[in-house]
């Protein structure tokens, strides 16, 4: 029997895990990356992979994890997904070490743990502060011997346009792009699996790679698959803003006892462990982040009444810091020149990862048949709000659901499938084509990488950590207003090899729509859970501010503890957002405040 | 009188194809604090226009990360191989020529063709020959020195600076690099890796393996993960030359 051939396209943690099951269950894959697999994304995750591994003598439990994540995610996860993902992490983290992940270890050689954000106990996996580099190496090693053993065949620098589906409206392969000699190809697969990341360069600088824009998840929403969540954006704490982009410098930074403050009448002020004793400088991301907005913006206390605050490692020794956290203390020396092992670093938050996605069940497949979506791409696990050190977690965990569901799928399905014809599989590659030679003709006065640096400042501006309905508006009005202005988008590259502009430019009509989704649905949800802060306005559309503090909306769980779920209206090109149930019967929704120690 | 704005200058090497012939073309962009050479080529996709006022194609070049671990961005920077995101403009020497690395079949401008990089990562079987991803028992405890050491190892990023600074990488010689090369000395070090440790040494036996290696010393300087890339390939200079005498007296 001819083995069933799955696509995965993206070739981190998520995609790389998939690939290896598929070829452990007994597919084949063709493997599609826009970079050589090696060199995605997920290798700037530092600070480590969750796993109860209970070896600090803190009597940890896989509940503990289970009950942290989805009181971290404010009760927006899916409760049996965020179950199995913890009950499964402990197992991922020894292959991981078979496969020769070379994670830190104490004295006795045993894997060590750190402390992470949202956590009271020990149980961040880590290698130095270059955890997922590690992680991804070990799969991607494991993915070459398959290369060798013939399981796999890679696609590198092709890119993902689009899915093709047959006359019953089941994806039965993609239309894809070869990067260097342009040419535009169809290829079948009984299944497809979306492993494409997240949408960071959606807000342009971000702590994203530039590879990370979401055109994939756009893509496959403009050809029918749901979106959820997607207002959910997490913005990390701790970022060195930049031109380029801001890079990160791991909650590992506070969980190795970084302290965040800054000067406040003459005198370091220590805020977060101010406003939160119980969890200090480790509360979740969209907490800290929330705090250090309030600060800079409100109380006008930043460096300089700069967007900055301190983030110090300058009081732990030297030798522990270069063992623990040596990576990204190279990165803060190299690119700001000033050395964290003696002065503060300077940081401010960046917006750094989607909890939301392609809207999957908990087998992660989409709401078209044959295909799936896996990690960061998808909107599973991690509810309103991601816990540092879940993510890794995620992507990999994700893949060896995703994997074998795939080939399962196949086996079950592939037989019943109606015919696809030879001239329906080119009509949708011609679609491609025709629009990719458009795309290299345009002639327009403006230009695509400018549109894109706007569209990221408003994003910044209305989409990130505080919202309010009025900026929505005015958001959804201007992203409009882009997605026009991108017909009159001018190329002075014509040519037709290697044209990394057109293909941006395909990939920045993409962004737009996506960002249209993001803004609908924070628009839509009236109440503040997680990373969706949004500020009351009065009737006159003014902030409500009482005692000088802004009033956001409460939490609102009659209301909206149901999964957003955003539908692509290729009439007007808009999204429409409606609610879903989801699970979260195992741990009743209670009061999120970190304040105070957590009560369960 | 207005103060002249600052400007970066830029002389970069473009191809338009893998067989076209190279030309420069110059490039001014106005100059910021903190720029590095990955920012400024953003700035040139931004106004595609070179000194003299052509307007021409946007320079093509591949990155990803920005911040010196994906391996992308590397190329040839006033004559030294390294990553282009964190070379900082301040700490160059203008007009900044940038070229590609041309031990690499070039593709067009600074994009190059790596790919046999990860072939020769094949050759030198750097893996753990693992059963499988599902779980068999615990994994072995490791020394932590020895861990220690594979993580330096472990950092690696396929960037290829130390195969475009050897004089024995090229159309001269086939050596494979220090970087595969080395990557086989790591998997020799883990508890289960080392089982195979023999395969990985008579992978580096053959034609292009570790004899081909001149001891330039070239590699460790232009690390830019500062992999102390000499002393593991004398390592593994001894561990093969141990094994090629085994091989000799079990005949």
């Amino acid at each position: 029997m001819a083995k069933n051939k799955i696509i995965v396209v993206g070739g981190g943690l998520s995609g790389l895990m998939a690939t290896l099951k598929i070829c452990e269950a007994g597919g084949e894959v063709d493997l599609f990356s826009y970079c050589p697999v090696k060199r995605s994304h997920s290798l700037c995750a530092q600070g480590g992979i969750n796993a109860c591994m209970d070896t600090k003598g803190e009597h940890d439990s896989i509940y503990e994890h289970f009950d942290d994540t989805v009181y971290g995610g404010d009760f927006l996860a899916d409760q049996l997904a965020v179950k199995g993902m913890v009950e499964a992490a402990p197992k991922l983290i020894k292959m991981f070490d078979r496969m020769g992940v070379p994670f830190t270890r104490t004295p006795e050689g045993v894997l060590d743990l750190r402390n992470f954000g949202g956590q009271k106990n020990k149980r961040t996996c880590f290698a130095g502060s270059t955890t997922g580099q590690q992680l991804l190496y070990a799969l991607d090693e494991q993915v070459r011997r398959w290369e060798v053993k013939g399981g796999v065949t890679k696609y590198e620098f092709w890119e993902f346009v689009k899915i093709f589906k047959d006359k019953n409206g089941v994806c039965r392969g993609i239309i894809a792009q070869s990067m260097n000699s342009m040419e535009i190809k169809a290829f079948k697969a009984d299944v497809v699996i979306l492993a494409t990341g997240g949408p960071g360069q959606v807000f342009g600088r971000c702590t994203a790679s530039t590879i990370c824009n979401g055109s994939a998840v756009s893509a496959v929403y403009q050809q029918g698959a749901k979106i959820a969540n997607p207002e959910f954006i997490q913005i990390h704490p701790t970022a060195i803003p930049g031109s380029d982009k801001n890079r990160l410098m791991s909650e590992a930074c506070r969980g190795e006892g970084g302290r965040v403050w800054v000067y406040r009448d003459g005198k370091p002020w220590y805020f977060l462990e101010d406003m939160y004793p119980a969890y200090g400088n480790l509360v979740p991301r969209d907490v800290a982040s929330r705090a250090i907005f309030k600060v800079c913006v409100h109380m006008d206390l930043g460096i300089n009444h700069d967007r900055r605050v301190y983030l110090d490692l300058s009081h732990i020794p030297a030798d522990y810091l270069e063992r623990k956290l040596g990576g990204i203390i190279e990165i803060y020396t190299e690119f700001v020149g000033k050395d964290p092992r003696k002065v503060p670093m300077e940081i401010f938050p960046s917006v750094h990862y989607s909890m939301g996605g392609i809207y999957v069940d908990r087998k992660h497949f989409t709401n078209i048949p044959g295909l799936m979506a896996s990690g960061e791409c998808d909107h599973q696990y991690h509810g309103a709000n991601r816990l540092g050190a879940n993510s890794l977690l995620s992507a990999a965990y994700s893949g060896t659901v995703s994997g074998p569901e795939a080939v399962k799928w196949a086996k079950e399905n592939v037989s019943k499938l109606c015919e696809i014809t030879d001239a329906e599989i080119e009509a949708a590659r011609k679609e491609v084509q025709d629009e990719y030679d458009k795309i290299r003709q345009m002639n327009g006065p403006e230009n695509a990488h400018k549109l894109h640096q706007e569209m990221g400042e408003i994003m910044y501006e209305y989409v990130s950590i505080e919202r309010d309905n009025n900026g929505l508006d005015i958001c959804l009005g201007k992203l409009k207003e882009i997605l026009k202005r991108w017909e009159n988008i001018g190329v002075t590259d014509h040519g037709n090899w290697a044209n990394q502009e057109a293909m941006f430019v395909r990939q920045l009509r993409n962004m737009i729509i996506y960002a249209m989704a993001i803004t609908k649905s924070a628009r839509s949800r009236d109440e503040s859970r997680g990373a969706h802060a949004k500020i009351m306005l009065d009737e006159n559309g003014k902030r409500i501010e009482k005692d000088g503090e802004l009033q956001f909306y409460p939490r609102n769980d009659e209301k909206f503890m149901f999964t957003s779920v955003v539908s692509f209206d290729a009439a007007t090109e808009e999204p429409v957002v409606t609610y879903e149930e989801f699970e979260h019967s195992l741990i009743k929704a209670r009061p999120r405040n970190y304040a105070v120690a957590k009560k369960e | 009188m207005a103060e002249q704005k600052k400007t970066v200058k830029f002389i970069i090497e473009r191809q338009d194809s893998p067989t076209s012939k190279p030309y420069t073309q110059e490039f001014e962009i106005p100059y910021r604090p903190a720029l590095n050479v990955v920012a400024s080529l953003m700035e040139i996709q931004k106004n595609p226009v070179t000194t003299d006022g052509k307007k021409v194609a946007p320079v093509v070049w591949e990155c990803n990360c920005l911040e010196k671990v994906c391996g992308a961005c590397m190329m040839v920077i006033n004559g030294r191989a390294r990553q282009a995101c964190c070379a900082l403009i301040d700490e160059l020497e203008q007009p900044i020529r940038l070229q590609p690395a041309r031990t690499f079949p070039v593709i067009r401008d600074l994009l190059i063709d790596r790919s046999v990089m990860f072939e020769s990562l094949k050759r030198v079987q750097a893996w753990v020959e693992v059963d499988g991803s599902w779980e068999v028992k615990d994994a072995p405890i490791q020394n932590p020195y020895t861990a220690t050491t594979a993580y330096e190892i472990s950092h690696c990023m396929t960037c290829g600076c130390c195969l475009e600074a050897c004089p024995n990488v090229g159309p001269q010689s086939d050596f494979i690099g220090a970087s595969p090369s080395v990557q086989a000395y790591l998997f020799n070090l883990h508890p289960l890796g080392k089982f195979d440790k023999e395969k990985r040494l008579e992978a580096l036996m053959g034609k292009g393996g570790i004899t081909s290696c001149g001891n330039s010393q070239n590699c460790v300087e232009v690390c830019p993960k500062n992999i102390k890339l000499t002393t593991y390939l004398a390592q593994l200079n001894r561990d093969v030359n141990k094994h090629a005498l085994k091989n000799i007296f079990n005949k």
